[in-house]
């Protein structure tokens, strides 16, 4: 058979295709069968050079995901190269940040950073186990999809929009009521004391786990739809109440996974600029109280950047991305292999 | 266990153990509600504080000088959706492609390393994509532009992109491709025309999220677009977004202007939220799952 006739009548795909509902449930098999490698030794000749160049086009569309996150981390090492000489390891633990006397030192943003993170994933993890096995486990089938659609609603809240809300809305309703009872029975801790401006780290901390409640819900229901019906079914059948079956039978077995979607939420907090930039102060200080205003690695970099003036700042502000950077990617890929290890490596990780 | 068969009669649960239960299902319930809180008073504040300010002006005019009251966000409507052109002529392509790739070619170490590669890249902060569209492009140029900004929202765009795809096409059945390939149609042709053409609906969504997501993105436009308050239609020149216009907005101390902040995320989000919405018409319809 001559290859090149048939091509023509092929616009429209003469291959039944089937109904894409069934198409879910074929068994996912890797694409390379036995059955297709014969069919491509056997192939004619004639296709050899088109596929030869798709291949290629394709290989390097792949090769460029690689390329680019090369090329970010080179042009953060390059531009930071003049502070990393400048102030070498010390950078991670000058405490004083003060451009105009060329005096930089990262601690009071690393600290604004874990601070606000840890702050926003105290808040967030119980909300978000909550949140996940009350749509996996409890609610009736008919409000599943609409609460799950509403928690992924807010991964889709800009980030600025949370800021906006947050400087006009949260920070009010902070300093009149929440800040003073908080002083009033929690301030003997020192973790709630001193002017209650509404802005800082507290608001940024419970900005933060609004934003980072859909990363880790999402991926709590994930890996507890990925467990089993038979588990359940085996532990309610010794007797078990509902929470003991859930307990039992699937968060134990969901665990890995679910702290790798805690770590998810973390690298996302980690990063996260534009909400935390507008409510947390911006102050580069190291303060006990969560009412005092803070700074974060990434808002510092949102803040001066623009404003840098003489190379040496510009390359500090560069190596506090690099430090971000490098911090994420490791927190990123711990996550990963978490959350890989339950749902197998094609599941597909939104963050 | 055979003792405890034999005893027919199955006791009853006793109180710690239904109080347990209880009590974690009054948890779960009220996280939920907790969690809908917010979203339902950040919807409200928008829809209250921003749809008094949304008018002809706002939608048609550039923004006034400090002080001034009036003026809009016109430039900066046609701002986003220029960065947004640029952003989709470079996430589409190499998103598409590499998710292609990963599914039909990358069953393989290599392919393994390029999709570890892209879920990394994926939890890149966007401040750091940012300072490298900033470094790889800006400096070169030596003026802030649209363009950088799309560059770095594409290369945002990429990752997601790439594992939609590949996440489709793996649910295409092999069946399909033997079909094609019995009837002596080339690889090249049976993954675009047929196995991409199955797996349209689920890498449409995709491609829709990750538009999404990145329409709303600030941080990385900083110091690309940097932001404009006039009319620009040139790539190479700084550029408004809608996004940059609310954060700058929001921070200032004018009231006119923090009401035009409001008006402007309202717009944001009325945009976004049809994206999404129609990802879900498009998801519910009965073609593929997952991708949502």
């Amino acid at each position: 058979m001559n290859p090149s006739e048939p091509l023509g009548q092929l616009q429209k795909p003469v291959v039944a295709v089937p109904s894409l509902a069934q198409v879910g449930r074929e068994p996912k098999t890797g694409v390379g069968s036995a059955i297709l490698r014969k069919i491509r030794d056997t192939h004619p000749r004639s296709s050899r050079v088109p596929d030869a160049v798709f291949g290629v086009i394709i290989l390097l569309s792949a090769i460029s995901v690689f390329a680019i996150v090369v090329l970010v981390a080179w042009e953060l090492i390059d531009k930071s190269r003049m502070s990393l000489h400048q102030f070498g390891i010390g950078f991670f633990y000058g405490h004083d940040w003060d451009p105009v006397n060329g005096a930089f030192g990262a601690v009071p943003f690393i600290y604004g950073t874990l601070v606000s993170s840890f702050l926003a994933l105290l808040l967030a993890v119980p909300a978000s186990i909550g949140v996940a096995v009350f749509v996996t486990e409890m609610c009736p089938l008919r409000l599943r999809a609409i609460i799950s659609f509403l928690v992924e609603l807010l991964a889709a809240i800009p980030s600025v929009i949370y800021g906006l809300w947050g400087i006009f809305v949260l920070a009010p309703l902070l300093r009149e009521y929440v800040e003073p009872f908080l002083a009033r029975t929690l301030g003997w801790t020192g973790f709630f004391t001193g002017p209650m401006y509404g802005l800082g780290m507290l608001a940024a901390g419970i900005i933060m786990a609004i934003m980072v409640v859909p990363v880790i819900a999402s991926i709590t229901r994930e890996v507890m739809t990925a467990v089993p019906q038979n588990q359940r079914e085996a532990v309610l059948a010794l007797g078990a109440t509902r929470w003991e079956m859930i307990r039992m039978g699937v968060l134990r077995n969901a665990r890995i996974g679910i702290v790798g979607g805690i770590i998810l939420g973390l690298g996302r907090a980690l990063g996260e600029t534009m909400a935390v930039t507008m409510v947390i102060g911006n102050r580069p200080e190291v303060a006990r109280s969560l009412f005092a205003p803070g700074y974060t690695m990434a808002s510092v970099i949102a803040n001066e950047f623009t404003e840098a003036t003489g190379d040496l700042y510009l390359s500090a502000l560069v190596e506090i991305g690099l430090a971000l950077f490098i911090v994420t990617l490791v927190v990123n890929a711990l996550a990963r292999l978490l959350v890989w290890s339950i749902t197998g490596g094609t599941a597909r990780v939104r963050g | 266990m055979a003792n405890s068969a034999s005893t027919p009669a199955p006791q009853a649960v006793s109180l710690g153990r239904r109080f347990a239960n209880q009590g974690a299902t009054a948890f779960a319930v009220s996280a939920a509600i907790l969690v809908l809180v917010p979203l339902l008073a950040i919807f409200g504040y928008l829809v209250i504080k921003g749809i008094g300010s949304v008018n002809l002006a706002f939608l048609t005019q550039t923004p006034k000088p400090p002080g001034e009251v009036g003026g809009g966000m016109a430039n900066a409507i046609v701002g986003t959706g220029l960065i947004l052109a640029v952003a989709s002529l470079i996430g589409l392509p190499l998103g598409i492609g590499s998710g292609i790739y990963l599914a039909e070619y990358g069953r393989n170490r290599f392919g393994d390393l390029i999709r570890f590669t892209a879920d990394v890249l994926n939890g890149v902060p966007s401040i750091v994509i940012g300072i490298a569209a900033y470094s790889l492009v800006v400096v070169p140029q030596k003026h802030f532009s649209a363009f950088s900004g799309g560059i770095a929202l594409g290369i945002m765009m990429i990752p997601t992109i790439a594992r939609a795809t590949e996440e489709m096409l793996l649910m295409v059945p092999n069946v399909v491709r033997e079909a094609a390939y019995g009837l002596g149609i080339p690889k090249w042709r049976t993954t675009l025309s047929i196995s991409l053409r199955t797996a349209s609906a689920g890498v449409i969504t995709g491609c829709m999220l990750a538009f999404a997501r990145v329409a709303g993105e600030t941080a990385p436009l900083l110091f690309t677009a940097f932001g404009n308050q006039f009319w620009n239609l040139k790539l190479n020149q700084p550029t408004a977004a809608l996004s940059l216009q609310v954060f700058t907005y929001a921070i200032s101390p004018y009231d006119d202007w923090h009401k035009q902040a409001w008006a402007g995320a309202l717009i944001l989000i009325f945009l976004i939220v049809v994206a999404v919405a129609a990802v879900r018409i498009v998801t519910s319809r009965g073609m593929l799952k997952g991708g949502a």
